[in-house]
């Protein structure tokens, strides 16, 4: 049985399989499942019993997710689904490799979602700027179509599927699902207020559900394989396998396909070959920009979803951001916040306002204007822009960062206004 | 309701309501910017958290919108709390960051929302020392003016503008800290609501242009509580004055009324009061020569008039008591009504049928909640345009009852709109050419007048059968089933015509459509909305006799039967063919005209009373509903002006209260007028109620220059007003309060703390009363009169076009509403464009009318039929044929032309 | 409702062309709705023109019966769409977290020198604009950046000069 269901088909040094070398590797089995008398409730129970959780950044259950949607032949209404291909946290490079490395697989799982909601019409939002995925997906959909998986009555099943490849105008908002709904509308990319839910209420005002890329992809392997054979794939608490991605300035960046549960070190020294030479470990973001720092010490706790958690941060897109101890931690901090100050959407106050300010402060910083005024202010920022005070994750997104970065480099922040420049530029 | 503890104390509350309403309800001071009483939360400027706890164990809390949270029964929360508090505290030091604190010179300062929650949110002192943001301002017309640095991003600008009011060329553009409030290019704002945006903006981006020329201080204008007289829907405002010039007028909330939001006509068409062309010595005129008038040629000359049997011409844009003291001295078989003589019988018709138990006529708030809607040719947003506002809220309703289905509470705005999309309740105009509200009708005919009338009897006639049919309906069969079905189908079905179409037909048809809805329904009456176009059209119609049309006045003058006639504020070049009013002037031996500004007819007077404007006297009038309301004096005016009841009653002292008493004595249906009068037993030991508010500083500024002690203030024997800052707090009685105002809160937002509950009465009522009394059930239907013309080859039907800033004779004389006007234009569809060889903006020559028109190609226009718009009295309406044919002009398109023209189907590129 | 007569502003808009026509029309059958498409056509006009001018929003807004104020709020919302004209190549840069580790600093000051140009600018010839731009999801690649649609990683230096004289050399994307 295979053990890297997500990436057994890729390899980086050719194109991606066409269909009929897809469908020989076991590809769309699902589908024929489907076809063979499968029912929505089924794939839906099998998907909860999975325990399959978003890989998006959240980590939400996808099954229980599913089952928000209005289910039953009184809901004749049109559904969605809607796939999250934005990919834009920064540091993160996985949702790509799987679309450029095989297409078929996420659109098998797109065939098997939007079966399980039994909703007639997917987009799938793809940033901008992936045109090589762009071109690979329209590709791999031709051919899908014209094998039978999408389209009207799918292989005799009754089930109508029209997949449409949606590509981004651009902004990290968009991959907040409700903003990326209003992206998808052609509107502003403001998120939306939760309650209603998607679930109940999406796109169009329609029963939509958003999952990201590499969810999408667990599918095909835990119906063809089955739950049993899933859960066997890690050892820890949390089901399958993840992407796991390394960069910054290791011997070895680059993204694996692992059994969750695996040690960080394992990651970070194993595959990912350790720090450059004449380098060592400072910290590392587990997974993308907005996560909290987690330090060397940390080293041996299991990349799991809650593990990560009770260390202060989260596994979120599991990619990791390494920092080393020739790079300024401040700078990198920094950095992050400039990202989020820039792709705030405008909505709400604490966001749009505190982010610049924060921005402004780091620039002081690195160019040896900090004070201790302002370090106050960066402090007074990561409560105010923490979850629940503003309207989406975003700014708390970039909190994680920033409140870790203050308590774990408070005396590279120290330095920085003391000896009136970034020390790490003598 | 529910029951929830805030800080501790027990409140009952309504759980369809979110926390911040509820908050409010109670009286208690919670800071907010983005949610806004009628349109409900978004949630972006985190202003007004709070903490909530779990239940009674729970120490930790969380930190919640109150906006976004609903106010559930058993809710535990804390705006005291301190976390709470100093976020609150954090948001409004965000929302400052690049404020440019500019409150010295800014026109919103002392009545600006941001300064009275950055007080209660306790921010005091600037951190930021970085860069401020600052933005370019746009030009937006002659109404509003564009400050963006001033700029907090709450959103509500767009959030009225295009989601409340439906316009379309205002929108958020950019994003994180640089997101921008404009159109996509400079302009002007097209919408007809665009200067509720003053109101609406927590700041000062978006002011009066007018006032900001020459601001000050709302504690320093002196106001009272007036009545708009721009047309006949009586909304309520607030005008200020200051040192002998009205400066601004704003809104003044009536739940039942306009609520929070006036028309662009109604709030900066008021400025002919401050003109240099006022009328202010009583003259009498022998040729080109003019002498002033002493009290006792005064005397002589009123004994004179009422000796010599004259007659009188009322005048719908005339109080109650002007019109009712011009009776009286004429007598009541004297008085004529100033009403064309079409719009006389209409306006007899109206209010006939106001009294048939079948119907009610709603008020502008009642409208809201209608969920089906026929509009039968009248063009509301140009006629009565706050019930155009009030329709775009009524085809929500739709929205409103999904969202109820899929339990998300209606004041969760952006999800109800997303929700619904473009699913709205049914509304159907039936009207000779495109029309403002067509953007959220659900079907619009574009028909002549005479399939329209037949649409309208013929749905009626599909409703119930004992309701006649009239006419060949052309292709719409389908159509008159399905808008029939959807009014029985409707919860409140509301039918809405009017005299401004001219055709009386659609009047009747209008009310035979509600009469087979009410046979369908049983007892409940159903909404029937027939609308007057002037400010006290409903008044002057019920002191008038049936009989005594305009056109019998003139017959009597030409046939020579009287030689004195009186003409009170009223410009009869406006009501009847001009030939036809000179020939019967040129009869009279003496014409006395009282008005307020020269007009054609002040022309042929021998004697001229100048008369005060509405902010400068007491009076009463009756709106559409039958609604009569008492409009309080502002200021004084300086002149020899006086109200006209004033000069007819002889120049007597004499107060508003005595008019009013006796013309609910005297004047049939006029008895309920007495209500409107303050209850003295609310005057505490005889104090008045101030027009000034406790912090006017202007008082002892005035004149300083030249003296330093303080003027006596002028006092006012004739009100319960006072000229004054001394006086009983206007909080004894919200109804008679001039300008809101409350501890903290400085702006027009305080107008909570006077309100039952949020959206609701005011805590003292409304001061109002409905006249009509329902009469019994006559239950007969009405039959088609009109004879429509036929229309020969080359000819069009005429049909009058009429625009909110024009239409209005009064507001049409204020600066800023003159530069959105337009001259008289011929709308023609493109069919008629090519058979007459002419292009958009050609002039052209109407055969009978002196003055040339332009020619305005609309791609929604029936074949064989002209709109015409007179302009304000270029073209006499009433000299107008039924039908008419074009012809090639000579002139050339004046500076105006018709460029300002906002209408949705004009074919400017557009060549045959 | 949305025709606007008032034109203060002068402007006027264009005509689409034949091809961007056919172009937002097949977009008409994929969503449901107007104003969705209104943004797929900013994008079309775009590719055709290389960037959206005022001309081109107005006659968007024209032929789908969209207010041109919405249009302008969703045009300037999002990065990828250009409300000024551009070069014939863009490039964007990534400055982001993982690029910003491994030295892009240093790499955005050598463009900047090499083509005389700052970020959000064109260089003098027409060949370049240069835009930073957030994560382009290549980490482990990093630095890098997109000409046109070709992304290039792992850049030094002499990887930018090679780069940049590839593209002036007219050769474009592949
Ligand atoms: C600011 C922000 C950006 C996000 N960007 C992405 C993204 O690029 N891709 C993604 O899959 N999820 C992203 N998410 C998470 C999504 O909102 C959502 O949780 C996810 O798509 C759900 O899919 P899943 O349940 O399959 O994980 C983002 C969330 C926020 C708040
Ligand atoms: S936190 Fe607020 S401003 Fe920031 S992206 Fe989310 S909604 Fe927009
Ligand atoms: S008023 Fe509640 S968030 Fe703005």
């Amino acid at each position: 049985m295979v053990d890297n269901p997500l990436t057994k088909n890729i390899d980086r040094s050719r194109p991606p399989l066409e269909i009929a070398a897809y469908e020989a590797a076991d590809g769309y089995q699902s589908v024929r499942l489907i076809a063979k008398g499968l029912s929505p409730e089924d794939v839906l129970q099998q998907v909860k019993d999975s325990g399959l959780k978003g890989r998006g950044g959240a980590g939400f259950p996808t099954g229980l997710k599913w089952s928000f949607v209005p289910q039953g032949d009184d809901t004749q209404q049109q559904k969605y689904l809607v796939v999250n291909a934005d990919e834009m946290e920064p540091g993160t490079f996985k949702d790509r490799l799987l679309m450029e490395g095989d297409p078929h697989l996420l659109i098998e799982g797109v065939i098997i979602a939007a079966y399980a909601i039994r909703a007639s019409k997917a987009y799938i939002f793809l940033r901008g700027e992936y045109v090589a995925s762009e071109r690979l997906l329209r590709r791999a959909i031709d051919e899908a179509v014209a094998s039978g998986f999408l389209g009207n009555n799918i292989l005799g099943s009754g089930f109508d599927l029209e997949l449409i490849v949606h590509t981004s105008a651009g902004r990290y908002i968009c991959g907040e699902e409700t903003a990326l709904l209003n992206a998808l509308e052609g509107k502003r990319a403001i998120p939306r207020a939760k309650p209603p839910f998607p679930q109940v209420s999406g796109l169009w005002g329609k029963p939509t559900i958003v999952n990201n890329v590499e969810t999408l992809c667990n599918l095909p392997g835990i119906l063809t394989y089955g739950v049993d054979w899933y859960h066997s794939l890690t050892k820890g608490s949390d089901h399958g396998t993840k992407l796991f991605g390394v960069s910054g300035r290791v011997k070895n960046p680059g993204c694996w396909e692992l059994p969750l549960g695996l040690p960080i070190r394992e990651l970070l020294e194993g595959y990912a070959g350790g720090m450059q030479d004449g380098l060592a470990l400072r910290g590392f973001l587990p997974g993308g920009g907005s996560t909290d720092f987690m330090l060397p010490e940390h080293l041996d706790a299991a990349l799991d979803y809650d593990e990560i958690a009770k260390l202060g941060s989260r596994l979120a897109t599991g990619t990791m951001i390494v920092l080393d101890d020739k790079t300024c931690p401040v700078g990198m901090v920094g950095n992050l916040m400039k990202f989020f100050a820039k792709e705030s959407c405008g909505f709400c106050t604490p966001c749009r306002d505190g982010l610049p300010w924060v921005e402004e402060i780091f620039r002081d910083f690195e160019a040896g204007r900090g004070n201790e005024k302002d370090l106050q202010i960066l402090h007074d920022h990561v409560d105010y822009l923490g979850p629940g005070r503003t309207f989406c994750a975003l700014a708390p997104g970039a909190t994680a960062p920033l409140g870790s970065g203050l308590k774990y480099f408070k005396e590279d922040f120290e330095r920085h206004i003391k000896e009136r420049c970034c020390p790490y530029r003598h | 309701m529910a029951k929830i503890v805030i800080d501790g104390v027990s409140y009952e509350v309504d759980p369809a309501n979110n926390l911040l309403q509820e908050c409010l309800s109670q009286g208690l001071d919670l800071p907010y910017f983005c949610w806004h009483p009628c349109m409900g939360s978004v949630g972006a400027c985190r202003q007004c958290a709070v903490k909530q706890y779990r239940d009674a164990d729970d120490k930790d809390g969380i930190l919640v919108m109150a906006c976004m949270t609903p106010a559930s029964d058993g809710a535990i929360i804390s705006i005291e709390d301190a976390q709470a508090s100093s976020f609150r505290a954090d948001v409004i030091e965000s929302l400052m960051i690049s404020h440019p604190h500019d409150c010295p010179v800014c026109e919103e300062g002392g009545e600006c929302h941001l300064q009275d929650m950055t007080l209660m949110s306790g921010h005091n002192y600037r951190r930021y020392d970085k860069k401020k943001v600052t933005h370019r301002n746009q030009y937006l017309g002659p109404f509003i003016n564009h400050e963006m640095n001033r700029c907090i991003a709450c959103y509500r600008c767009v959030r009225y503008y295009d989601d409340y009011a439906g316009g379309t060329d205002l929108s958020v553009q950019a994003s994180h800290h640089h997101v921008y409030f404009g159109r996509q290019a400079d302009g002007v704002l097209e919408s007809e609501f665009s200067g509720n945006l003053v109101e609406v903006c927590p700041t000062g981006v978006f002011t009066d242009k007018g006032f900001s020329k020459h601001y000050t201080r709302k504690w320093d204008l002196q106001s009272a509580p007036s009545v708009c007289v721009g047309c006949a829907v009586g909304c309520n405002t607030t005008p200020g004055e200051r040192y002998g010039t009205l400066r601004r007028l704003v809104n003044r909330y009536n739940s039942e009324i306009n609520g929070y939001f006036l028309c662009d006509r109604g709030r900066f068409g008021f400025d002919y009061v401050n003109s240099e062309q006022r009328l202010t010595e009583p003259v009498r005129l022998l040729g080109s020569e003019s002498q002033t008038l002493s009290s006792e040629e005064l005397a002589e000359t009123l004994a004179e008039f009422s000796n010599s049997g004259a007659i009188g011409i009322g005048s719908p844009r005339a109080s109650n008591e002007s019109n009712f003291m011009l009776r009286c001295l004429v007598g009541q078989e004297n008085f004529y009504s100033g009403f064309s003589d079409t719009e006389h019988g209409a306006v007899q018709h109206i209010i006939e049928l106001a009294a048939d138990p079948a119907f009610h006529c709603p008020s502008i708030s009642e409208i809201e909640q209608a969920d089906a809607v026929i509009i039968l040719s009248e063009d509301v947003t140009n006629t009565a345009p706050r019930l155009a506002l009030a329709l775009r809220q009524s085809v929500r309703n739709k929205a409103l009852s999904l969202a109820e289905d899929c339990h998300i509470p209606r004041w969760q705005d952006a999800a109800v709109r997303e929700l619904a999309q473009q699913q709205r309740s049914p509304l159907c105009i039936l009207s000779s050419y495109a029309t403002r509200l067509d953007d959220v009708a659900s079907d619009t005919v574009i028909e002549t007048p005479r399939v329209l009338s037949a649409i309208g009897f013929a749905i009626a006639n599909k409703i119930s059968a004992t309701a006649p049919a009239a006419g060949a309906t052309g292709e719409h069969g389908e159509l008159i089933e399905r808008v029939a079905a959807q009014l029985m189908a409707a919860q409140r079905p509301l039918v809405i015509a009017g005299t401004t179409a001219g055709n009386t037909d659609l009047i009747a048809a209008a009310a035979n459509i509600a009469r087979a809805l009410q046979e369908n329904r049983g007892d409940t009456p159903v909404d029937l909305c027939l609308l007057v176009p002037e400010v006290n059209s409903m008044g002057l119609g019920m002191l008038v006799n049936q009989e005594n049309t305009l056109g019998r006045a003139l017959e009597k003058i030409s046939s020579g039967a009287v030689s004195h006639a009186v003409v009170l504020e009223n410009d009869l070049y406006r009501r009847a063919d001009s030939a036809v009013v000179d020939a019967a002037l040129s009869r009279l031996d003496n014409l006395m005209v009282l008005d307020l500004l020269d007009t054609p007819t002040t022309a042929k007077a021998s004697v001229v009373l100048p008369t005060t404007a509405f902010s400068e006297h007491e009076a009463t009038y009756v709106n559409y509903e039958g609604r009569a309301q008492l409009s309080f004096q502002v200021h004084r005016n300086h002149s020899a002006a006086k109200p006209a009841w004033r000069w007819l009653n002889g120049d007597q002292e004499c107060d508003v209260e005595t008019m009013v008493n006796r013309c609910s004595s005297e004047a049939r249906g006029f008895d309920k007028l007495g209500q409107l009068l303050p209850d003295p037993a609310e005057f505490v030991a005889g104090m008045k109620i101030p027009r000034q508010s406790q912090r006017y500083s202007g008082r002892t500024a005035i004149k300083a220059n030249l003296n330093v002690h303080e003027p006596k203030q002028a006092v006012d024997p004739e009100s319960i007003m006072a000229f004054s800052m001394e006086g009983i707090s206007a909080q004894t009685d919200a109804a008679f309060m001039a300008s809101s105002w409350a501890p903290q809160w400085n702006s027009n937002q305080s107008i909570s703390k006077f309100q039952e509950e949020i959206n609701g009465k005011l805590k003292q009522g409304h001061t109002g009363t409905l006249l009509i009394e329902k009469r019994a059930a006559s239950g007969a239907y009405l039959q088609a009169e009109r004879a429509y013309p036929d229309i020969s080859e080359g000819s069009l039907e005429v049909v009058l076009a009429q625009q909110i800033f024009g239409s209005d004779e009064l507001s049409a004389r204020s600066n800023s509403i003159q530069e959105r006007m337009t001259d008289p234009y011929i709308g023609i569809s493109p069919a008629d464009a090519r058979a007459h060889g002419v292009r958009h903006g050609d002039m052209v020559s109407l055969d009978g009318i002196d003055a040339p028109v332009i020619v305005c190609i609309r791609s929604k226009m029936p074949a064989g039929v002209a709109a015409i718009y007179c302009g304000d009295g270029e073209i006499n309406p009433h000299a107008l044929p039924e039908t008419i044919s074009l012809g090639k002009s000579e002139s050339t398109v004046g500076e105006r032309g018709i460029r300002g023209l906002i209408i949705s189907d004009v074919l400017e590129d557009y060549s045959p | 409702m949305n025709k606007q007569i008032i034109a203060s502003s002068g402007q006027r808009a264009r005509q689409l062309t034949a091809a961007e026509i056919a172009d937002i029309d097949h977009e008409m059958g994929i969503y449901p709705d107007k104003q969705a498409v209104g943004l797929e056509a900013l994008k079309i006009v775009q590719k055709h023109q290389g960037w959206v001018s005022d001309e081109s929003l107005l006659a968007i807004a024209g032929y789908l019966d969209l207010p041109a104020a919405e249009l302008e709020g969703v045009a300037t919302f999002f990065n990828l769409i250009y409300r000024q004209p551009v070069g014939r190549n863009v490039m964007l840069f990534c400055d982001s977290v993982s690029c910003w580790i491994m030295g892009c600093e240093g790499l955005k000051a050598h463009i900047k020198e090499t083509l005389d140009i700052d970020f959000g600018e064109t260089s003098p010839d027409g060949d370049f604009t240069l835009i930073p731009v957030p994560c382009l999801g290549d980490c482990d690649r990093a630095p890098v950046m997109m000409v046109g649609e070709d992304l290039h990683r792992n850049l030094t230096t002499e990887k930018i000069d090679e780069i940049i004289s590839h593209y002036r050399r007219g050769e474009g994307s592949e």
